[in-house]
């Protein structure tokens, strides 16, 4: 009775540690491809352009919200920084969602994340004159896989330059 | 004009010759998944020499009335609901069978109704008549007869399949029909889309745009062939009514912002659409003859996606008010707003059935989205398929069939993605890839064209 119990305890802490490394790894390999995501809110650099030295053009959202993380208001700064200087020039604000939404919401909610970038700018001294603001929706993703980095990549708010 | 003129005649001339009440003994019960679909025999209608040339000179078909029967065949099988019997079976010549069919024949290879008719070329025009035949009780059930342009072949044969649908289920067809959608071409990331529209059942493809600008959300006038949608026209993305007869467009109201997801009023004379400013939409209204605009919601929420109820008290809407995307009703005047949807996950996209008992919608759940009803009460919910990516589903006129699009997971490079069109009964069965030329989303369906 007792040593078949203990047998069976060691037998299943083993078992235990089988499952909890081969999680480990998994971890592992999870963190590797999704170095460039923070939360659900996309960190890497691939796709982002520049509007000048040191100014990049776009920010990200998480899923369903257009609340500004802490680099997409650092991003922000240095693009009105940069629309400060050049006083001429005007800017679009194009909003984005990913594929994981129905098409009217979507557009709803671009216009919402371009809107709160558009709002950060004005705070920063950016006349809403010379901010306008486009949505697409998840019409124009730029990545086009079906995987949570991919859908990251395309939750965005680029400014563009108007004129 | 013409074309306006021409079907102005056409439904002139279209009459009934032989009212005939019988008392049926086949009954097809549609508000159930139909497992057993009714065996039923089209023969092809019957034509004498003389007309078969005349038509094969103007319409370029060698035999018109099969090829009319044909037509009603799909029709019939597409339904779910019968069984089209295959035509080398057929023990009796359509023209006989017309006269008088020999009902043990058809008994025999297990047919339970009957279709014949008659195609003749009279002062250049098409005259068809058709019988439906119940084989069991040795009864006409009905007969009818329409004259027409012959370029309206293809619309006979829907008209046919309408009125044996209607005869058999006791309820409306939908064969009669458009489907207005928007054409899908090019990579992902950089597609182009087109306006397009054919007949219920694939035919007569039609572009109605060049693919020049971004276009979405066609959708339907429920009185007449005009349609509503989004354009990003100068990359202003606003809603734009355009007449598919005459191809005149022209913008929605006058708005300093986006305008998207318009739908008309169930008297065609309203657009419901939302309008998006300062991060908050909103729903608003416009009288298309006073231009009057009105606004409906007033929430610092998104609220769109509304529809009608059918009679024209009650608006339904999709709203992230609550902190995620749900389904509310609400008075037609925007007053007494209620949440609908209380099941697990998002909702969004209702669509309030033509028959105004239900509200079809989109939920997205655990990484799925689904088709599914409800009552408009909320009660009821009744998922009809799951998917990996679908949504925006579209009544057919007599509120039994639901036309949506779905679209397909890319793998890791990107690759593979396709949006196509699929219907599905109200009963979850039946479901069926509409085929298209091209890829294809946001389908909206017209009402019955002879309406």
């Amino acid at each position: 009775m007792i040593p078949s119990k203990i047998f069976k305890n060691t037998f299943l802490i083993l078992a235990a540690c089988l499952v909890l490394t081969a999680c480990a790894t998994k971890k592992d390999v999870a963190t590797d491809i999704q170095g460039q995501m923070q939360g659900d809110t996309y960190t890497g650099t691939d796709t982002v352009k520049y509007l000048a030295d040191g100014v990049p053009d776009r920010v990200f959202f998480a899923t369903n919200e257009s609340i500004l993380t802490t680099a997409s208001r650092e991003t922000l700064r240095s693009q009105a920084a940069w629309l400060r200087k050049n006083s001429s020039i005007n800017v679009v604000l194009e909003g984005h969602a990913d594929e994981r939404g129905t098409r009217e919401y979507n557009l709803a909610l671009g216009e919402r994340r371009a809107n709160s970038a558009k709002d950060y700018l004005m705070t920063y001294g950016i006349s809403s004159d010379r901010i306008s603001v486009l949505s697409y929706g998840k019409e124009r993703p730029v990545d086009a896989g079906s995987n949570p980095l991919a859908w990251s990549k395309n939750r965005r708010s680029v400014t563009v330059k108007a004129n | 004009m013409k074309d306006m003129i021409k079907k102005f005649y056409f439904f002139l001339v279209c009459f009934l010759i032989i009212p005939i009440k019988t008392f049926a003994l086949i009954e097809v019960d549609i508000t159930r998944g139909n497992l057993n679909p009714l065996p039923l025999a089209v023969s092809p209608l019957s034509i004498n020499d003389k007309s078969k040339k005349s038509f094969e000179k103007i319409l370029n078909k060698k035999n018109i009335g099969s090829e009319i029967s044909i037509i009603v065949e799909n029709n019939l099988r597409t339904s779910g609901l019968f069984n089209p019997l295959s035509k080398d079976a057929f023990l009796q010549a359509p023209d006989i069978a017309n006269l008088k069919p020999r009902f043990e024949d058809w008994n025999l290879i297990k047919a339970q109704a009957l279709i014949t008719g008659k195609v003749t070329y009279v002062d250049e025009k098409l005259r068809v008549e058709f019988r439906l035949w119940d084989i069991l009780a040795g009864k006409e059930m009905m007969a009818l007869a329409f004259t027409t342009v012959p370029e309206n072949w293809r619309r006979v044969g829907h008209i046919i399949s309408d009125k044996v649908y209607e005869r058999l289920t006791g309820e409306k067809g939908y064969f009669d029909t458009r489907i207005i959608y928007v054409s899908e071409e090019g990579p992902k990331t950089q597609r182009v889309k087109k306006l397009a529209i054919m007949d219920q059942d694939g035919a007569n493809n039609k572009f109605l745009t060049l693919g020049n600008e971004l276009v979405l959300t066609p959708r339907f006038n429920p009185t007449s062939q005009m349609v509503t949608y989004l354009s990003y026209f100068k990359n202003l993305p606003r809603v734009y009514l355009l007449d598919i007869e005459t191809g005149t467009q022209e913008v929605v109201g006058d708005f300093p912002g986006m305008t998207f997801a318009p739908r008309f009023s169930p008297n065609g004379k309203k657009i419901i659409m939302s309008f998006a400013k300062d991060g908050k939409s909103d729903i608003y209204t416009m009288d298309l003859e006073n231009r009057i605009v009105e606004r409906i919601t007033n929430h610092p929420s998104i609220d769109t996606s509304p529809t009608y109820s059918p009679d024209g008290k009650y608006i339904s809407f999709n709203s992230d008010r609550s902190g995620y995307q749900q389904i509310y009703v609400m008075q037609s005047d925007g007053s007494d707003v209620k949440r609908i949807s209380f099941g697990n996950g998002i909702y969004g996209t209702p669509v309030w059935s033509p028959r105004g008992d239900l509200i079809a919608f989109t939920k997205l759940h655990k990484g799925k989205f689904y088709i599914g009803v409800m009552r408009a009460d909320g009660s009821g919910e009744r998922l009809l398929t799951e998917n990996y990516y679908q949504e925006a589903p579209s009544w057919s006129p007599n509120g039994r069939v639901l036309i949506f699009y779905r679209e397909t997971k890319t793998d890791a490079k990107g690759k593979g993605f396709s949006a196509k069109l699929w219907s599905i009964d109200l009963t979850g069965y039946n479901e069926r890839l509409v085929e298209t030329p091209t890829d294809a989303s946001d389908p909206s369906w017209s009402s019955l064209l002879g309406n």
